[in-house]
Formats: C-alpha cells, structure tokens, sequence
C-alpha cells in the first residue's frame, strides 16, 4: 500500500505535558483521513509538527516514501503539504486572486501578471467545482467562499496533501455538506485529506479512515464505514457516551427575560442587533441559533451589561435593567456563562478559589470589612469543585491557567449555577469541549430549566440548539428571522433560516 | 498543596538570585578587562555598602526612596499598568513637601506630617492625570507619565527659580532642620549616616501594599484588572475607577519617595534633573518580581552597590561606572527573566532525568 504521508513514532513534549506520546498515523493516497480526539489531545499538535511549526522530540515524517525533515512552512508547502487553518488568513480589501498568489507573485517585467493569475485560478474552480470568482474581493464573499479561496491558495501552490483545522466551525448546516461534496471531489482528483475534527457526525459523513487519539496516544485507527459513532466516541473519550439529552416534557412559566426591540452596535460601526424582541419563560429553554457573527455577540454583551444598548429595552423579572451596571444585573439574578472563557470567564493567573468568588468577593462570608476571608473562599471552592467535578491538579489552589478546557468549563458552569440565578445566558457553554463534558455540562443546563429556571442558550452548534431547547429563535443579520418550537421543526427548516431564507 | 505554592517562591527568589549573579558576573569580567582583580574589587565594593554602621547607615538612606519608587512600579504593574512616571511623581511630590517645609512654620511634628501629605497628594495627582486619561480616553499610560515627568521637570525649574531659589541659581533654598526627616538619635545611632525616618515610613509602606495586594477586597478587584481586564468588567467590577485608583496609589508611593530623598536624604532640589530613582523604581521591581517582599531586597541591594561604588573607586582604579554598569546588567538579566526560568526548568527537568 502506498502512504503518501507516514509520521511514525512522533513523540513531541511540552513543559509539564506529553502532547504526543508514541504516536504513527499514514495517510494513504486519495483518501481523507479524520483525526478524532478531545481538545488538547494533541491532534492540532501533530499536524502543527506535520507543517512544520513544531519540531517533534523523536520519530519520523516520510513523505511519499521519503523521509523528510520539516523546519518551517515553507518546507511544508514545497513537499506538497498545504493547511486550511480554522481561522483564515485573508486580507480582506484584496481580491481573491490577489490573497491567493500573495507571497509568490507572478512577475511581468516589474509588474503583476494578474491576468495569468487569475486565469489559472479560474481553471482551478472549475476543475474542482469550486465556483469562486477570481476578482471578487473578500469582504464581499460569505465566509464559506472564503474558505474556499484558503482550499484555492493550497491548489495554486500545488498541495497534493491538504489539511483541513476544524473546518466546519464557521459553516452553516448547508455550507457543511458542500464543504463535504469538495473534499470528495478532491480526493476523486487525486488529493489526500487530513480532517482535523471533533464532530463525529461529519467523519461519518466524510472520511474514509479514522485515527482516535486520547491523552497523546494514538488509541487506534478505524475505517469508518465499520464503525459507529458511539464506537468511535467510546474511544476518544474511554468510556460510554449518552448522546441523548434526557428532557421531559414541561410547561413553561412566567416570563423571566423579556426583551424588546433591542438594538446594539457592531464592532464596526453598523448595527450588529437590530429590532430584537424575545421571551424567556421560566422552565424553558430557549436556544438562539445562526451563524457565527450575525449578531449573538451583540446580543449576548447588550443583556449582560458589556455593550451599551442604542435602543428598546431588557426586562429582568419585571424589572427595566437596560440601564444596570453590570454587577447590579447579576444582583437581580442573571448568570452568564461567557462565550470566551479565556477573555471573559475567568482570571486566568488566578486561581481556582479565586475565580470562584468572582463575583462575590465583596459579600459576606468571602469578605468582611474589606478583607477576604481565605477560608470561607476556600470553602466555597471545595463545594463547586466537589458538585460539579472540576479536576485540577492542585485544587482549590490551582492556577486556572494551567487547566484544561473542559475543567475551566465546568469550574464557570459551575460557579454561575451556584448563584442560583433566574435566568442563566449560555453561551457556547460547549465550545472546543470533548464528548463527555459536553454530556455533563447539558445534563446541568436542563437541571436548571427543569428546576424552574429560565435558561437563554446562544450556540454555533446546531445539533446543540436543537437538541437542548424548548423554542428556537433564528438570528441572521442581527434580526429575528424565526422562532420555532424545536418538537416541530429539523435542521435543515433551521438551517435554511440561519442562511436568511426567512419562515 | 502548601508545598507547591512555597516552591513557586523559591522559584521567584532562584530567578532574582542567579539575576543578580548574571550581573555580578558581567561586572568581574569587566573588571577583570580593565586590569584589576575582581574579587578586590567587589570585596571594596561589598564593605563599601556594609563596612560599619555609617555605611550601613547610607546604604539604607540610598534604598529608602528606590523602595517607594520600586513599591510605585511594581503595585502599578500587579494591576496592569506601566508606571514610567515614577520620576515626575517623585519630584513634584518632593517639590510639594519641599515648598511646605520652606513656607510654614509648625510644631515639627504636625510640619512633618503636613509634608508628607504634601508630598502623597502631589504625587498621587501627578498619577491621577495619566490614570484618568487611560480610564476615559484609552491613551496609553507609558506615553503620558512619560511626558508627565518633563511637566514636572519644569513645573519644578519655574517654581524654585520663582519662589524658593536658594544660594545657588540651581537649587532651591535648603529647608531647616525641623523640616528634614533627619533626626538626631538615628543619625547618632548610624553614626552620622544620611540615614532618615523615610526609612520607617518604607518599611510600613511594604507591608500595607503587601497587605492590601493578598489580603483586601481592593487588592483582589486591582488585581483582577490588571490581570484580566475583559474579564474584571465581566464579573462586574469598575475597571475604569480601579485604573485610575491603581495610578493613584503608585504616585502617592512615588511622591513619598520624593519626601524621603528631597527632605530626608537631602535637604535641597537641584532643578533641570530628573531623578534617576524613579526609573531605578523599574528595575528594583524587575528584580522583585513585582512582589514587595522582592522590591524591598532588590532595594536594598541596590543601596548597596550605590554607597559602595564610591569606596571601591577610592580604594582602586575601577571606575564607578562599572557599579552602574553591574546595576544595568541586572536589569538588562531581570528584563529577560523568563529566559533564566526556562534555563531553570531545563536544569531541573535535566536533573530529575538523571535519577
């Protein structure tokens, strides 16, 4: 059998962590090859090391049957290797063509050859079925086109080997499946495919072969036409998953959250949220889906106090808060589970205790007349730590910095529950998380509706949404597109909504 | 759990111990370049600072102002923000106290206290402009304490030369005794030293900041910001008053560090100067990783070197400036801290393999 890619052995360590411990992937010609694993299990390592951002510590790269050695990129890219990162590397006043030939300009005498450029990009799109146009600028094309042009720049640079970082995050359910077609079509052209990926649905739907890595190891490597996905998750995270939310049947309450005809501004000046109106029932769950940048962020910083609102209002309980501070908006009982845990959810050179009172330092017990008191922060510590199953390596102590994703997760999870609040924001509470966490953490936001709470859920994941909710609210441009009862409706009716074809 | 947090102290104290060593270092070779015997020359050097109780005496005065200015730079930066205006603090704080010592006639008490809050107050509001600006406009706190400091430069220049010039165009009058933190049964007891009661408010003020960065509900907010701005405003803290309380904190530091050097060890301000304590403040809180503890050691050793270039240049022909140049290396050493922690962790990982 012929590899066009073997990495064997590769072991790769970082101060206080095996990121790669023993670990041989091949990658056969024409196929498309997943690389499933937790966050930090280390397959974003071993790719890293394959385009020659890192070096590993021991093993070896062959590339068609020779062993090679990868210092840099650029090497990477001269053996044929070309990457698709998760976040595009774009310049956005720059015409597709333009981005593409960026970094080996074609030359005529002193100036560009744009015109043969861009000829050989056309080319290009049509051989793969790719349909950009070449003189596009950036900012004009969606975000899955512009993925695309990243797949067209690795083209252009002749890349037989092409790895694909997480690609699916920014996509639309529709985006996805074309996403899907063009990596098939690539491959039937002769192209080799490494998929880097947590999403077993899509390895199911995609690749061919599928390597499990779990804690640096390589825990095996399956073909996926004879597997299933509860197998495959069963080995990245070593024991059995529960894919099913278990949610019964309720009927929602007053209205905790009322929000009316919210407007907000982007971060570029134009608004970002507009007109938005919407209900939150204790109870219930109500679950915001669209695609990423159509205005959640807004809509999220406009509730809790981050961003100030241009118009309309949010009612708390009865009670105007479009004006609150922030800490007089958590007062009033309104938790939120950031969606960047690392910017927002927690001080990471603090540690686990300390994140914990975050918001609550200055009361009684944790503090009296101005000065902490260590043993009751302790002590609150120990009791999130212990009900929500935060792992550390030092506990309480345990700078946040140097914990892993899932257990930072829980630890804010955690610590937003424990205020007991009547409406809790999620945000993303899932994010770069692997299986089990996710199991876990959905398990607590249905406690929450299922105690009576109103929970607001804002996810880019659509099997989340529609999995966790009671209602669904379609954003797209910052509007309101849709609300739905998720009993009555699939992913593709809000998949198509989230793409602006309105209800 | 107790043992890892104790290890990360000694981690720290390893740092600033080969830091100083790297120096010490640099400086022999430098020595040694020019033609003297190293080991003379830093053992003139080391009894140049510590020789009798007089020279102890100095070195403490020397210390006394850097560890305001270091105890300023290093509470600043534990909540995120670069205070290169020290200086300018210190010298309009020294200039307030100064101004009071020269005008008012007091019971020397009441004077003396009087003077230091002169000195907080002019200090603080020397900060305060740059805090409030970062607060409400987002300019950048380096650039304004910088140009801060040249205000104060000649805010300083135009008030002596107006209102308090003394036997020379280049001084202001020297303030009378009952003024000056000098006082008779330290400097008996220090035989004579420059040695002041600066020295006492110091050491208070080490252990205040001390208490109010680990233990206060303000500590933990000032903190916080610095550390994490995004998420302090998320946990709903005020971070735009906690910058601008950071920035006045740091310059009372500072303007009490003016006290000690302008009214303590010495009794005159030389115009068109900027003292140079107040970015010796940056280095002493380099070496000190920023904790007060550390400021205070870093300080000290400081002192030593300052009192104690001065002998070994008596005593041999090593130019002085190979002290300044062993305090540069330091710093020079501190600034890239994080190379000798990785060369740290690299020897430990190595002997740990060995067994």
């Amino acid at each position: 059998m012929d590899y066009v890619v073997e990495m064997q052995n590769i072991r790769k360590e970082f101060p206080g962590i095996v990121a790669n411990d023993d670990v041989s992937v091949n990658l056969k010609k024409g196929e498309i090859h997943a690389l499933l694993g937790e966050n930090g299990a280390g397959k974003s390592t071993l790719m890293s090391i394959l385009f020659g951002l890192y070096k590993p510590d021991r093993g070896l790269i062959k590339v068609n049957g020779k062993e090679v050695i990868i210092n840099n990129p650029n090497q990477a890219n001269e053996l044929g290797i070309g990457m698709v990162h998760q976040h595009f590397k774009l310049v956005h006043n720059f015409t597709v063509t333009e981005n593409i030939i960026l970094g080996l300009e074609p030359k005529h005498g002193l100036t560009l050859n744009l015109k043969a450029a861009s000829k050989k990009i056309h080319e290009l799109s049509e051989k793969y079925k790719l349909d950009v146009n070449p003189n596009a600028l950036i900012e004009n094309i969606s975000v899955g086109m512009q993925q695309r042009v990243e797949i067209l720049k690795m083209l252009y640079r002749n890349a037989e080997i092409l790895i694909f970082d997480e690609p699916t995050a920014v996509l639309t359910p529709q985006e996805i499946l074309e996403l899907m077609k063009i990596m098939k079509n690539l491959t039937e052209e002769g192209k080799s495919i490494l998929l880097i990926t947590h999403k077993l649905k899509e390895i199911k739907a995609a690749a061919d072969r599928c390597t499990v890595i779990r804690r640096g190891k390589v825990i095996g490597t399956v073909d996926v036409a004879d597997t299933t996905t509860a197998q495959m998750a069963e080995m990245m995270v070593g024991r059995v998953v529960s894919f099913t939310v278990d949610k019964k049947e309720q009927e929602a309450g007053d209205v905790v959250l009322d929000i009316q005809k919210l407007s907000a501004m982007g971060n570029h000046g134009v608004m970002g949220l507009n007109d938005f109106s919407l209900q939150v029932r204790t109870g219930e769950i109500v679950g915001v889906a669209g695609v990423d940048g159509n205005g959640q962020t807004e809509l999220v910083e406009a509730l809790t106090g981050l961003r100030k609102i241009e118009s309309g209002s949010v009612i708390l309980d009865g009670i105007d808060i479009s004006k609150s501070t922030i800490r007089d908006r958590i007062e009033s009982g309104m938790a939120h589970i950031p969606e960047d845990r690392h910017k927002h959810g927690l001080i990471l050179d603090y540690s686990l205790e300390e994140n914990m009172v975050l918001e609550i330092y200055n009361k009684p017990p944790y503090s009296k007349n101005g000065f902490l008191k260590k043993d009751e922060i302790r002590k609150h510590a120990d009791k999130i730590i212990k009900d929500f199953d935060v792992r550390s390596g030092e506990g309480p102590i345990t700078i946040t910095r140097s914990m892993s994703g899932g257990n930072q997760q829980k630890a804010i999870v955690g610590r937003e529950v424990d205020h007991n609040p009547n409406l809790l924001i999620a945000v993303q509470p899932t994010r770069g998380l692997d299986v089990g966490s996710i199991e876990y953490i959905h398990k607590r936001l249905v406690e929450q509706r299922d105690s009576g709470k109103g929970v607001l859920l804002i996810s880019l994941e659509l099997d989340e949404v529609l999995d966790l909710s009671d209602r669904i609210a379609i954003i797209n441009h910052g509007e309101l597109v849709g609300l739905v009862k998720a009993s009555e409706t699939n992913e593709n009716e809000v998949g198509l909504m989230m793409a602006g074809v309105g209800k | 759990m107790k043992k890892s947090f104790k290890f990360e102290i000694n981690k720290q104290l390893l740092i600033g111990v080969v830091t100083v060593f790297m120096g010490l270092i640099a400086g022999a070779v430098l020595m040694a370049f020019t033609g003297n015997n190293p080991f003379v020359g830093f053992s003139y050097l080391f009894r140049g600072g510590l020789m009798n109780v007089e020279r102890i005496g100095n070195t403490l005065a020397t210390a006394t102002p850097l560890i305001f200015t270091g105890l300023s730079v290093a509470f600043a930066f534990k909540t995120g923000l670069f205070n290169i205006g020290a200086s300018g603090q210190m010298l309009f704080g020294g200039l307030c106290a100064t101004a009071v010592g020269l005008t008012f006639n007091m019971p020397r008490p009441l004077l003396l206290t009087v003077m230091m809050l002169a000195a907080m107050i002019g200090g603080g509001l020397w900060a305060f402009i740059p805090g409030l600006l970062k607060a409400k406009f987002n300019v950048h706190e380096v650039v304004s304490t910088i140009m801060m400091n040249y205000i104060s430069l000649w805010v300083t220049y135009y008030t002596i030369q107006t209102f308090f010039v003394g036997a020379y165009d280049t001084e202001s009058r020297a303030i009378p005794d009952s003024a000056s933190l000098k006082t008779q049964w330290l400097t008996d007891l220090f035989n004579g030293s420059f040695v002041n009661i600066g020295l006492f408010l110091a050491l208070a003020a080490v252990v205040i900041i001390a208490i109010i960065l680990n233990k206060t509900v303000l500590g933990f907010e000032l903190k916080a910001a610095g550390y994490n701005r995004f998420g302090a405003e998320y946990a709903g803290m005020k971070v735009n008053r906690n910058i601008v309380l950071s920035m006045v904190i740091a310059g009372v530091l500072a303007g009490l560090a003016g006290a000690t050097y302008f009214v303590g060890y010495a009794n005159t301000i030389q115009i068109g100067k900027m003292p140079t304590i107040g970015f010796d403040g940056i280095a002493v809180a380099l070496l000190g990783a920023n904790s007060p503890y550390g400021v205070l050691a870093g300080s000290i050793f400081f002192g030593i070197l300052h009192s104690g270039k001065g002998f070994m240049n008596a005593m041999t022909s090593i130019p002085p400036e190979i002290g300044d140049t062993i305090i540069a290396t330091i710093i020079y050493f501190a600034a890239t801290s994080i190379l000798i922690e990785r060369a740290i962790n690299t020897v430990r990982k190595k002997l740990k393999g060995d067994k």
